[in-house]
């Protein structure tokens, strides 16, 4: 099953605010590995590599807070969403 | 500003534990919680544990929404498409005084805020807490997201859960690290009811869980499983942060590449998948854990990284700090003692009960798989090998077969590599 059907199951309120910061778009350009492309259970970090900056898709956050442990730079400012939005599980 | 005695952050079972203990000592409590209703935010394997959960509400099965009664437990070993399998059934478990329960939290998790608010508790919701409010070097309450959202209190409890942003900012939180917390994610995977109870052949109403080693997890340190619910299966994977981000395995990938697992396969097949969660485990064990306390703050949960990975314990030790620390709050309230020293009482409390000498016992054991990955990748291979030769009928005379056994596994790890994982183990793990 792909990522993005079982993403489409998930209930959410989504926030105009963006809870997600990259630090500095400039760290992003030196790192090699760039982990949050993988490691985040919801692929809300993608390389664009037009723009040669991290695309965050804040919308499809699931609120784990792993991108912000495995950024190997620290360069990912995680934090909640306001209260009431974000993702609000059916089953838990 | 309003006051409370009890201002507890998160209305997870840690939080809505303390909130429940604190208000029956006669406690003003509030909880707040960021989500729509406590429970929408909040996501485990789904393993309930009823000594801790009856400690909170007596009787809870009463009424409490509940899946299913563990009455097995399996455990098994993959090996690419082999798998080795052990497991443990006692039909009593079925009735009271049952030994655990699978449970989806958002349901369970409203049910116990609604206990608590019975016993007087206020919740508040759909509010993020920011900081706690100081008054020189004295908690006085904390800050939230609302506006003119401050609230006092004379001792908050922290139950916010792994990613611990408030007892970080307060000193009680150590940096997380690749190394010390898993990435789980689980799909809630609907079949009817009688299949599956005849997948896991389970009388009407009784449940089972799974616990998967070795190429579950790519033989990353981590676990995989599959519980039983009402209607439906809960099925997860969490890996250790650090060899995912080496093995660049994404989470839905591991968990894709378990349900193709032959032995997986056949246990999810013709079930609709209802709902993605993910969700960071704390995994440091004793070493990660931080103070539990300081002037007018207890830290409980996930916050406190009580996690027994290898029991795949950890709701009961949230439910079991929960509790003791409502009961400490309202103890040093009522004497007056809210400083550093007289909320060490809580501490003191923890480690003398099996929360904090589970995660003592078995402080080598993170250490031992990170120096020992034989044991998560080459181990169930020789299992997988020693077990297909043995069940092999063929015209190798038995004394030729163990032969063929033991130069197999010696060709897999060397004689000293063999001792030293055993000591090792028994070290980590029985010691």
């Amino acid at each position: 099953m792909k990522l993005d059907d079982k993403l489409y199951l998930v209930r959410f309120n989504t926030d105009t605010l963006n809870h997600i910061k990259i630090a500095d778009a400039a760290v992003c350009l030196k790192c090699q590995d760039k982990p949050c492309t993988r490691i985040c259970p919801a692929h809300v970090y993608d390389w664009d590599d037009e723009e040669k900056r991290i695309s965050v898709g804040y919308e499809g956050c699931l609120e784990c807070g792993t991108c912000r442990v495995g950024c190997p730079y620290g360069n990912i400012l995680w934090g909640y969403p306001r209260g009431g939005f974000g993702v609000s599980w059916k089953n838990g | 500003m309003e006051n409370f005695d009890v201002i507890v952050v998160g209305g997870g079972p840690a939080g809505l534990s303390a909130a429940l203990s604190a208000a029956k000592a006669g406690m003003k409590t509030v909880v707040i919680e960021r989500g729509d209703y406590p429970g929408t935010k909040n996501v485990m394997g789904g393993v309930l544990y009823t000594k801790a959960t009856e400690a909170v509400v007596p009787d809870f099965w009463q009424s409490a929404p509940l899946e299913r009664p563990v009455i097995e437990q399996r455990y098994g070993f993959l090996s690419g498409d082999e798998t080795i399998l052990a497991g443990y059934r006692d039909p009593a478990w079925a009735q009271p005084p049952y030994n655990a329960h699978t449970v989806l939290r958002v349901k369970f998790d409203r049910w116990l805020a609604q206990q608590a608010e019975k016993a007087g508790v206020m919740i508040i919701t759909e509010t993020v807490v920011e900081d706690l409010l100081y008054k020189g070097d004295n908690v006085v309450g904390v800050r939230t997201g609302r506006a003119e959202g401050d609230l006092g209190a004379k001792v908050v409890i922290l139950a916010e859960g792994v990613n611990a942003f408030i007892a970080k900012k307060a000193g009680l939180a150590p940096q997380m690290r690749p190394d010390t917390v898993a990435v789980a994610v689980k799909e809630i995977i609907q079949l009817p009811q009688e299949k599956l109870e005849d997948r896991f052949c389970l009388e009407p109403g009784q449940g089972a869980t799974i616990e998967l080693f070795g190429d579950s997890t790519q033989g990353m340190m981590g676990t995989a499983f599959v519980y039983t619910n009402k209607d439906s299966l809960s099925i997860g994977v969490g890996a250790l942060l650090e060899p995912l981000i080496r093995t660049k395995w994404t989470p839905n990938d591991l968990l894709e590449a378990l349900k193709a697992k032959p032995y997986v396969k056949r246990l999810i097949q013709g079930g609709e998948t209802k709902e993605y969660l993910a969700h960071l485990i704390p995994e440091g064990g004793y070493n990660a854990m931080p103070k539990l306390h300081r002037q007018g703050v207890l830290v409980v949960g996930d916050t406190a990284m009580l996690v027994n990975g290898l029991n795949r314990e950890g709701s009961n030790l949230a439910m079991t700090s929960g509790k003791m620390a409502g009961e400490v709050a309202a103890q040093c309230i009522q004497s007056g003692d809210l400083s550093d020293q007289g909320m060490s009482l809580y501490e003191q409390r923890m480690r003398d009960s099996f929360v904090v000498k589970d995660l003592y016992k078995y402080r080598r054991l993170g250490r031992f798989f990170e120096t020992h990955p034989h044991f998560l990748k080459v181990y169930p291979e020789i299992a997988a090998n020693a077990m297909h030769l043995y069940f092999t009928a063929d015209e190798t005379s038995k004394k030729e077969r163990q032969k063929q056994i033991m130069k197999m596994v010696f060709e897999k790890r060397a004689k000293g590599g063999l001792v030293s994982d055993v000591f090792g183990a028994w070290r980590a793990i029985l010691k």
